[in-house]
């Protein structure tokens, strides 16, 4: 029990002074994603059924590693902030913020996994 | 946070059913919550029967009349029966809007009327709106100047004027917040559709001399941000404005300022 006015409720702790950076990086990933999610399907489609050799010699050429690159990199990071909005929306308190944690872990986990896999067949 | 299920005190049982009006043809059936502090039962749904005969137009005409002739202890707000306090704001068949210009004939079968939904509630159909008017009174409704005032007015182009059009005539009914799963969750730290609507149409106009203190307290990833575009809002209000745009155009501004 506290005796807050409502204007002090209302107000909280104020203004956290950011969002634009987010919103403004989600805009400009939002954008990317339209030329590079029909790349991507192109490419991996491209790519699926061949032998090792063949798939080995498809991501050593310069323009399917690049696109693949970006791809994973972009959609990754887009969905990370996608999942962050999500997760400040729905939960609160220490499970958000270890939610938070997790999910940027996971996040940049699978970018480096996916970009290593990605450079150990390029090259 | 986020709730699934309403909590057990507050789910809605089977209330009391009304008997028919006697010799009457033209009969439909009412349905209304009802929920009174006073007495420690969780909500109702109670049943009430109008001769459409002798009843008016609207739905507010029609809780007048449950209330004036069936059952004086259904408690609501109304006063000016013509969608401009926004006192009535409640939600009708599913739609949060003002019982005094939704038409009786805009409901097809029933009729269930709710309370603005995810509020507390102080009694039947009213929600508490405390919060919501500490929020708005928290985005400085008023001009804000640093200019000494001058001798006769604050001077305004017609174009200028043009601006606030499609804003200034909220009523503060609430019908959009309350329409908002953002609010829903997150109404102790997001705005809201009204509040931040009534943030831009003072943000824009022309004589306002606050404009970047105003977008400084709404530079937050939630008093503003989170706003997902649901366009509830839009789509929910009595006065057909467009609170999703305005916060659109508060990002926008953000974003110009700031990349």
């Amino acid at each position: 029990m506290r005796y807050l006015t409502d204007r002090k409720r209302a107000h909280g702790l104020g203004a956290g002074g950011s969002g634009t950076h987010h919103h403004w990086q989600m805009m400009v990933s939002s954008i990317l994603l339209v030329p590079l999610v029909p790349l991507f399907i192109f490419t991996l489609g491209a790519g699926i059924g061949g032998t090792f050799e063949e798939v080995q010699a498809y991501f050593s050429r310069p323009f399917p590693a690049i696109v693949m690159g970006l791809s994973l990199v972009v959609i990754t990071l887009h969905l990370m902030n996608e999942a962050k909005v999500a997760i400040e929306d729905y939960m609160h308190g220490t499970a958000e913020k270890l939610a938070l944690v997790a999910v940027g872990a996971f996040a940049y986990t699978l970018i480096a996994a996916g970009l290593f896999a990605l450079v150990k067949l390029a090259l | 946070m986020v709730e699934f299920a309403l909590p057990k005190n507050s789910r809605i049982t089977t209330g009391k059913t009304w008997p028919k009006p006697e010799g009457a043809t033209n009969v439909r059936k009412f349905q209304i919550y009802r929920w009174n502090p006073d007495d420690g039962k969780n909500p109702s749904l109670d049943t009430y029967f109008l001769d459409m005969d002798k009843c008016g137009p609207m739905i507010l005409d029609a809780l007048i009349k449950i209330k004036n002739e069936i059952d004086p202890t259904l408690t609501f707000r109304r006063s000016c029966r013509e969608g401009i306090c926004g006192s009535c704001a409640m939600n009708i068949d599913g739609i949060n809007t003002l019982a005094c210009i939704y038409g009786l004939d805009e409901v097809e079968g029933d009729v269930k009327i709710y309370p603005l939904p995810h509020m507390s509630v102080v009694k039947d159909l009213i929600p508490d709106l405390t919060h919501f008017y500490a929020q708005h009174a928290s985005i400085m409704p008023w001009l804000e100047t640093k200019t000494n005032r001058p001798a006769k007015e604050w001077k305004q182009s017609i174009e200028d004027r043009k601006k606030l059009d499609g804003l200034y005539e909220c009523v503060m009914c609430a019908s959009c917040s309350t329409s908002c799963p953002s609010y829903w969750w997150n109404s102790d730290r997001y705005l809201g559709p009204a509040a931040l609507l009534h943030a831009y149409r003072w943000i824009i106009d022309s004589r306002d001399e606050a404009t970047g203190e105003r977008l400084d307290e709404l530079e937050d990833p939630f008093k503003l941000y989170r706003c997902h575009t649901i366009m509830n809002c839009a789509k929910t209000c009595p006065k057909g404005l467009n609170p999703a745009k305005a916060i659109a155009n508060i990002k926008q501004m953000m974003v110009e300022r700031s990349v």
